[in-house]
């Protein structure tokens, strides 16, 4: 099988406003094909990235290339790049079709053809009978397909989107995310998603880089940047933080190494009770507890001061303490992540 | 028992008494419709009777004459003021008026159309509140006194023909002055002067409207333009221009309803024709004759609604 081509890769890309470093020696290459997020918190230089890609932003220092070509002094309206919007930025003057329409406008595609490109566009994001009407006629889900219609008309061969479920609610983010992944497979070019969301970054992306302070944490797998987070911060950000240091992670495993435990791996069993040979344990007491709908959240006090947060599904006749019960914390010891020196 | 539960629960709901005041607030939270109804009673009665009403009693006036004998005003109804209006000599006065209402529009939006895109998309702070300055700080000097510098600027002394000289393009101006049209002794008696003054005074009112118009376009407008591959101009002319349509035309109306209506700047400035407004003032004031002042005051109010309404059917105020 030949080995998949680079869409969009960094190489020590920086971006600095003045003395503060938005992006700062950043490297990655994403694959062609790719369904890649960059995921952080506000202010960690995934939209920069974003920018850079797109082409509105030009590196401080450092090389951005798309295909193998090098972008720097590439304008937006020369790359091979479509973004949709946060805000969406439909054209407010314009009908839905000339919307989806604009960017084969100003390609001069035949009118025919412009039309015919259009209308198969807004059938694929279920809006074929919405063409006529004005953005302003339309709710804020339908605005989102209208504006992701508009970009892949193009056929570029990289699409961007920046936080573009951000402004939806729960339910029609999550029915999106569901169709953004679908319409990934079915054209097949490369998406890359920026959002400080990490449900939606694990939910859709073949690959995620974790954002901080302008540096990536870590570019991984779902699975592996939850189950293998390779910094303390990458544990915190993706999946419920569960850190423990200093005297609380020593009480739990002997160690004062910084660590971390996913909730849903512990177990709980009341005081006193023996855990299996392997495992690691601890006591603790319920601070409170969270009734969830398919799991209940509690919130476990440790000696040494640490607090472990403890998932466990609502399924059928579990220990289910209540709150100010005392209980025992038990683990796989290969579910323990340690972090640092 | 019960009783005496319902007297105390109903103690409980009296409210305590309160201040006039603070009731009258009270009556007026829930009746939102009447407050507005109290607030906007007094201008519109203004508008429609004191504005509107001796709008109306002007317009009727234009349908009675004067007796050329006696100079009193003869009440029988009568277009006599209007077949005047339509004479060769009265024609060219409008459309001397119009003509230049149109050119100082075009001129006005020129100019305007950078400063106020400056002003919306790059200035921030300081250099924001410089502009506004800049911009609105002609407006707070007296308009007589800004005329007659205009005067002084344009005249054959004047800085401008003086700075001409003094470059060797002196006969520049002479020949633009020689010109059919344009001729005069110098700028300050051509109708070139009488442009640029009234380009200077109105261009406020031009650029205010169009700034605020183009503050309302979003960046991402102009960089989603830009993602689907326009270039600058074709963003220019399919994106932010037709968004700025309704500044340009609430700014184009500002400046050509004053153009048309105004009578200082003609008269001070510019060769000796008359404009639209030097006509009403003489006919009501030298001539005494109210009722042919009033019939050429209709022109302007023509020329508004026919403009007013093609704006309209070119969608100029769609996105209002």
């Amino acid at each position: 099988m030949p080995q998949p081509s680079i869409a969009v890769s960094f190489r020590a890309v920086s971006r600095h406003y003045g003395a503060v470093r938005a992006v700062d020696e950043v490297s990655f290459d994403i694959l062609d094909g790719e369904f890649f997020a960059m995921l952080g918190p506000s202010g960690s230089g995934k939209t920069t990235c974003l920018r850079l890609i797109a082409g509105f932003e030009q590196p401080t220092a450092g090389l951005v290339a798309i295909h193998g070509r090098d972008m720097a002094g590439v304008p937006p309206y020369d790359r091979d790049v479509n973004t949709v919007f946060q805000d969406y930025a439909l054209f407010p003057h314009m009908s839905v079709r000339e919307n989806v329409a604009y960017g084969l406008m100003i390609r001069k595609v035949p009118a025919a053809e412009r039309a015919k490109r259009a209308e198969e566009m807004l059938a694929m994001v279920k809006l074929a009978d919405f063409g006529a009407r004005k953005p302003s006629q339309l709710s804020g889900g339908q605005r989102q397909r209208v504006a992701l219609a508009r970009a892949l008309v193009n056929r570029p061969s990289v699409l961007l989107l920046d936080e573009p479920l951000g402004a939806l609610d729960l339910k029609l983010r999550e029915q999106m995310q569901v169709e953004l992944k679908a319409i990934q497979r079915q054209v097949g070019i490369t998406f890359i998603y920026v959002t400080h969301d990490q449900g939606e970054a694990l939910s859709m992306s073949d690959r995620v880089a974790v954002f901080n302070q302008g540096r990536i944490e870590q570019i991984a797998a779902p699975a592996e940047l939850y189950e293998k987070p390779r910094t303390e911060f990458v544990a915190g950000f993706v999946g419920i933080s569960n850190l423990l240091q200093g005297e609380a992670a020593r009480a739990a495993t002997g160690a004062a190494r910084a660590c971390s435990i996913r909730p849903e791996k512990i177990h709980l069993a009341p005081a006193g009770a023996a855990a299996p040979g392997s495992a690691m344990r601890v006591e603790g007491e319920v601070e409170s507890l969270l009734y969830l709908g398919a799991n209940t959240r509690f919130d476990i006090r440790l000696p040494g001061g640490g607090y472990l947060a403890v998932v466990q599904q609502n399924r059928d006749a579990h220990y289910a303490p209540e709150q100010g019960s005392k209980v025992t914390l038990w683990w796989d010891a290969r579910h323990l992540m340690t972090f640092g020196g | 028992m019960g009783c005496g539960v319902m007297t105390a629960a109903a103690a409980a709901l009296t409210p305590s008494p309160r201040s006039f005041g603070s009731r009258l607030s009270t009556y007026f939270y829930l009746r939102p419709r009447l407050l507005l109804m109290l607030f906007l009673l007094p201008p519109l009665l203004w508008l429609g009777i004191v504005y509107l009403g001796s709008l109306f009693a002007l317009l009727a006036q234009s349908f009675f004459q004067v007796d050329d004998f006696t100079g009193q005003v003869i009440y029988e109804p009568t277009l006599g003021n209007y077949a005047r209006l339509f004479g060769a000599v009265n024609l060219s006065i409008i459309g001397r008026t119009l003509a230049m209402a149109a050119i100082v529009t075009v001129i006005c939006g020129i100019i305007a159309f950078p400063i106020a895109y400056y002003m919306a998309r790059y200035a921030t702070g300081r250099t924001k509140a410089l502009f506004y300055v800049a911009v609105m700080l002609p407006l707070w000097s007296n308009y007589l006194v800004r005329v007659y510098s205009w005067r002084l600027i344009l005249a054959k002394e004047g800085v401008i023909h003086w700075a001409f000289n003094e470059m060797g393009l002196g006969w520049l101006l002479d020949w633009m002055l020689s010109l059919p049209v344009l001729q005069g002794s110098s700028l300050s008696t051509s109708y070139v002067g009488t442009c640029v003054t009234f380009v200077y005074i109105w261009l406020p009112y031009m650029i205010l409207p169009l700034q605020a118009a183009l503050e309302r376009v979003p960046r991402s407008f102009i960089e989603a333009s830009s993602d689907l591959g326009a270039r600058p101009r074709q963003t220019f002319r399919k994106v932010i221009f037709p968004l700025a349509i309704p500044g340009v035309a609430a700014g184009s109306i500002f400046t050509f309803s004053l153009t048309l209506g105004d009578y200082i700047i003609p008269q001070l400035i510019g060769s000796s024709r008359p404009f639209i407004g030097q006509a009403v003032y003489q006919f009501q004031g030298t001539a005494g004759d109210i009722p042919m002042a009033a019939a050429f005051a209709m022109a302007p109010i023509v020329i508004m609604a026919i403009y007013l309404s093609l704006a309209k059917r070119f969608g100029a105020f769609d996105a209002l």
